[in-house]
Order: C-alpha cells, then sequence, then structure tokens
C-alpha cells in the first residue's frame, strides 16, 4: 500500500520544483541554442533567460510569473495499492496545487470562464486537470506535474489523407509564424505535433508529446523519428528566433506522437512548451522510496500499443 | 546581465517625455522608482465602471505594466511577493485613449507589444513608449528588482491576480524599447526583415485541403 502521506508530500515538493526550477533537458538544449545564436536581439533574449533561470534557483522563486495551469499526469502501475484509493490521491494532488499556490507562491491562474470567480488558489472546476495512464508488472505510480502556459502556442486542424506530408508541414509552419510572431508563443519550445487519434486525443498527443518527452529523445518510429528531426531544423531554417527577433531559436526540438484515426482523416494538432518548460516527475513506491525523476517516461512501449493483446514481451522497455 | 552589442540604459521614474527622447528601438532598459500593475479588470472598473483611479497619480507613478505578480498574502497580512513577468498586451486596446487620459502615463510595459498604428494614435500625443518584457518570462529576475510592495488596490474585488499592485522597483529589468516617441515598432521592423525569408520557408508546404473561414494567405498578417 502506498501511504496518502508520501503522495501528498511528494506532490509538494513536484510542484516547487516544477514553478522553480527549468528541467536539465530543456536547460541543455537552450544552451546549445545560445552558442549558435547570430541574431543579436535573440541572443540577448536567451542569455536573459539562462540568467533568469539561475535567478529563480538561487531565491527559490518561480521562474516566470505566469505560473502556468498545473496539472497532473499519472501513471499507474497494475499491482499498485494506494492508500485511501484514487479519491484520496486526487484530493493529495489538488491540495498539493492549492498549498504551492500560497507557499512557493503561484499565480492563482485559475478563474471560471464566465463569472472569472478566483479561488486563488489554482483549483476550482476540472481544476487541475489529472490525466492517468498504466503500466503493466509495477507496484508503484509515477506522479508527473507540468505547469504549462495556457494562451498561446497551439492548435488544431482537421487534415486529410491528400494534405499529405506537405500539408502537415504547412500547418506545423502556420501554428509557429502565427504564435511565434512577438514570441507570442515564448519560443525557443519543445514542439508536440499530434497525427492522429480522435480530435480530443489528437490534442492530447500533441500536448502530451511536447510536455511529457525530454529534449533529445525520438520516437520509436525511425520514420517519424527522422520527421522530428527534420521538423526540428525546418523550424530553426526560417530566420525567427526568440521574441519573434530575427534568428534561428525557434525549436528546442519536436516530438511526434501518433494515434490510429478516421480512415478518411488526418487530424492534426501543435502545441509549443515555452521558455518556461515547467514539469518534474516521481515514481513513489510503498516502501516509502521516492526516485526523482528527469525523464516522465510517459510513452512507453505499453503506452503506443499496436495489437488487441498486451504480451508483456517488451514491458521493461522504459525502465 | 549577458554580454551583448545592444545598448544599455538606466531611468529613474518618475520619467518626463523628454526622458524618453532618443531612446532606439532595441535599447535595454532597467528602472528604478515607482510602478503599478494594472490589466482588463482594472481597466473595465477604472474606465468602464467609472471608478477612476483608487489613488492620486503621484502615488501610484506613470509606468503601468501589464502584469500579475505570482504572489500571496501572508497570515499576517504582509506580502509575499516572488517572480513577475508580464501579459500580453494587444487585447487591452479598447481601452487606451481613456486610459491614458486617466492615468497620463508615459511607460507601458507588457508582453508583446502593440502595433505601430496604436503607437501613433494613443502613446504619441500623450509622449508614451512602450517597454517590451524579455524571453518571455524573467519572472526570477524582475522579481528581484522589486524593493518593496507599497499597497494594493482592489484586492478584494479583483482578486491577486487583477489587483492594482503599487511597486518600487530598483534596477529593474531588463526590458527592450519596444516602441519610440514616433510610434515605431521593433517587433514590426523585425517581422519586415523576416518576412523574405518566411516566403521562402513556405514554398514546397501544401495548403490545407479544407481551407478555414477567413483564411488568407498573406505572409505579413499577424494574430493581434
Amino acid at each position: 500500500m502506498i501511504p496518502q502521506s508520501l503522495i501528498k508530500a511528494t506532490a509538494d515538493q513536484l510542484m516547487a520544483k516544477a514553478a522553480i526550477e527549468i528541467p536539465d533537458d530543456y536547460l541543455s538544449g537552450l544552451e546549445r541554442m545560445a552558442d549558435t545564436e547570430q541574431g543579436d536581439l535573440s541572443a540577448f533574449v536567451i542569455r536573459a533567460m539562462l540568467d533568469n533561470y539561475k535567478a529563480a534557483k538561487e531565491d527559490r522563486r518561480a521562474m516566470c510569473a505566469d505560473t502556468g495551469v498545473p496539472r497532473w499526469y499519472v501513471k499507474i502501475g497494475n499491482e499498485a495499492q494506494i492508500e485511501g484509493g484514487p479519491i484520496a490521491l486526487e484530493t493529495s494532488l489538488r491540495r498539493a496545487v492549492a498549498d504551492a499556490t500560497q507557499d512557493i507562491p503561484l499565480r492563482p491562474n485559475r478563474v471560471h470562464p464566465l463569472w472569472r470567480t478566483d479561488h486563488n488558489n489554482n483549483c476550482g472546476i476540472g481544476a487541475p486537470e489529472i490525466d492517468y495512464a498504466f503500466h503493466p508488472d509495477a507496484d508503484w505510480i509515477e506522479l508527473t506535474t507540468v505547469h504549462k502556459g495556457g494562451l498561446f502556442g497551439s492548435d488544431y486542424r482537421m487534415l486529410f489523407p491528400a494534405d499529405g506530408i506537405d500539408g502537415i508541414k504547412r500547418f506545423y509552419l502556420d501554428t509557429l509564424v502565427s504564435f511565434g510572431k512577438r514570441g507570442l508563443a515564448c519560443q525557443p519550445a519543445i514542439i508536440g505535433i499530434g497525427l492522429g487519434g480522435s480530435k480530443d486525443i489528437c490534442m492530447t498527443l500533441g500536448k502530451q508529446a511536447a510536455c511529457l518527452r525530454t529534449v533529445g529523445s525520438i520516437n520509436p518510429d525511425p520514420k517519424i523519428a527522422a520527421l522530428e528531426e527534420e521538423f526540428r531544423d525546418f523550424g530553426n531554417s526560417i530566420g525567427m528566433g526568440a521574441m519573434g527577433f530575427m534568428g534561428s531559436s525557434m525549436v528546442v526540438d519536436c516530438h511526434i506522437e501518433v494515434g490510429y484515426c478516421h480512415t478518411g482523416g488526418l487530424p492534426m494538432s501543435v502545441h509549443m512548451f515555452c521558455l518556461s518548460s515547467r514539469r518534474a516527475s516521481a515514481r513513489v513506491y510503498k516502501d516509502g522510496r521516492v526516485d526523482m525523476r528527469g525523464d516522465p517516461n510517459w510513452f512507453t512501449d505499453y503506452m503506443r500499443r499496436d495489437g488487441v493483446d498486451w504480451d508483456g514481451a517488451t514491458s521493461l522497455a522504459a525502465e | 546581465m549577458a554580454n551583448t552589442k545592444l545598448k544599455t540604459v538606466r531611468l529613474q521614474l518618475p520619467v518626463s517625455t523628454d526622458d524618453l527622447k532618443g531612446l532606439e528601438l532595441g535599447t535595454i532598459v532597467y528602472l528604478d522608482g515607482r510602478i503599478f500593475t494594472g490589466r482588463e479588470s482594472v481597466y473595465k472598473k477604472a474606465l468602464d465602471e467609472g471608478a477612476g483611479l483608487p489613488a492620486p497619480l503621484g502615488e501610484l507613478g506613470t509606468v503601468n505594466f501589464h502584469c500579475s505578480p505570482a504572489a500571496s498574502i501572508n497570515a499576517d497580512g504582509s506580502y509575499n511577493l516572488g517572480a513577475v513577468t508580464a501579459t500580453a498586451s494587444f487585447r487591452f486596446k479598447k481601452w487606451l485613449k481613456a486610459w491614458f487620459e486617466l492615468s497620463q502615463c508615459k511607460i507601458i510595459i507588457g508582453k508583446g507589444g502593440m502595433t505601430s498604428d496604436i503607437y501613433r494614435n494613443f502613446f504619441v500625443p500623450n509622449g508614451a513608449i512602450y517597454l517590451t518584457t524579455v524571453g518571455y518570462g524573467t519572472g526570477a529576475l524582475l522579481g528581484r528588482g522589486i524593493k518593496r510592495v507599497v499597497t494594493t488596490y482592489w484586492r478584494e474585488e479583483l482578486g491577486l491576480a487583477q489587483a492594482i499592485w503599487v511597486l518600487d522597483v530598483e534596477n529593474f529589468g531588463p526590458f527592450l524599447v519596444e516602441s519610440d516617441l514616433n510610434g515605431n515598432s521593433l517587433f514590426e521592423r523585425e517581422n519586415a526583415k523576416i518576412a523574405p525569408r518566411l516566403q521562402a520557408a513556405y514554398e514546397g508546404t501544401r495548403p490545407a485541403t479544407m481551407a478555414r473561414y477567413g483564411e488568407t494567405d498573406d505572409k505579413t498578417d499577424e494574430l493581434i
């Protein structure tokens, strides 16, 4: 049985880590861009951001005052038992968000869409979102919090098989440029692209590709991996850099995730995880151990399974 | 701050229009003195509902920051102010004319700037300029520059994020000069430079089989 107190304490820690510490994989990616950026203004912006990450860690303050819309991704091992069950788990995660809002502090971003009611704790109807996934042959749970900005940089479009790769490229470029001008997307960003699925899953896949895969990771399908690389380099070649200034720094990395879709369609979503790519993950065990993890390892072989039954042959690939 | 070829200036607040003369687009700016936050809910209350300003101009200063801080109130009523960053300004243009008349602001700080049309129509006649935050999201650096929360106004009605925060700042920045006293825009200058490369990038892509209503093929378009 995984104790609820351990889940809450881990969630508290993850909330602070996500808000304050830029993840190492994103930081390394941005440092590489700082070395190659030739545009004066774009290079200045990137260096200011590198200074900012340092200041945030030194002062233990949030790296950006738009602290995003905190949410949770929970992966539950097939054999895991959670004290109090899923209801207690969700209470702990909501409490961690409310506590962090007061203690770090975070900006109380979450309001009612019509009445603009603000509980000053980032909790409300449907907030924080909590997404679930499962893992075979495991008795732990993994908690990941993502504090993604909520306004600019995402779009969805129903394409068709006739649009093909050139059409995919067009919508990718449209999204980069429209939100890249003036830096509304707060680039350089991790771009997540969702291809396929039903409409809502298409959005979910793209968002998870942006927020839950680390810079440098590749899709296991070699042709998709090649596309990821091509799109990353393409995005950095359009002449636009940080804040939409002249430069070559738009895309820290590009991740593509796919799901089977309607035979007549090719739905596509694009998401941009910004200069404050806030995420933090931990695996929590029943014996009280907690492993802080740099990689959420969300997309496992099990998550990307293709067949009807799970034979378990590759279930350890994510370990 | 990082090495750069860009010019850097430090401005003592309050500024007069004369102090802003000669500030070129793309200059890095740091501020010392009094500023206040205000965004849509403040404009709605002050202008649409006719409440006016909650304090004399001298007390608020003449620098309006489009910002909601990441802040909370401690049990003893004191402020816990962490990071501060700007929110996108283009959404506030409908209030600008009346806002300049009421607030007599000389500097507006925000994210993403506004258009040169807006600068020429509303900023230039009021001798005001626009400074953009950098990144975006130098929240920790800006948070360090805040030396004192002087007070807050309308906290109960508008909530922490939308309230007016009056702040004394020191070496507060970095910002970039986005509009000058002639109403030119740094972002628009950069957009124009990028346009030819962009045109080339689109070659070999394919417009969607099913268009969207209102969609154009003009690559100089912006969302704002």
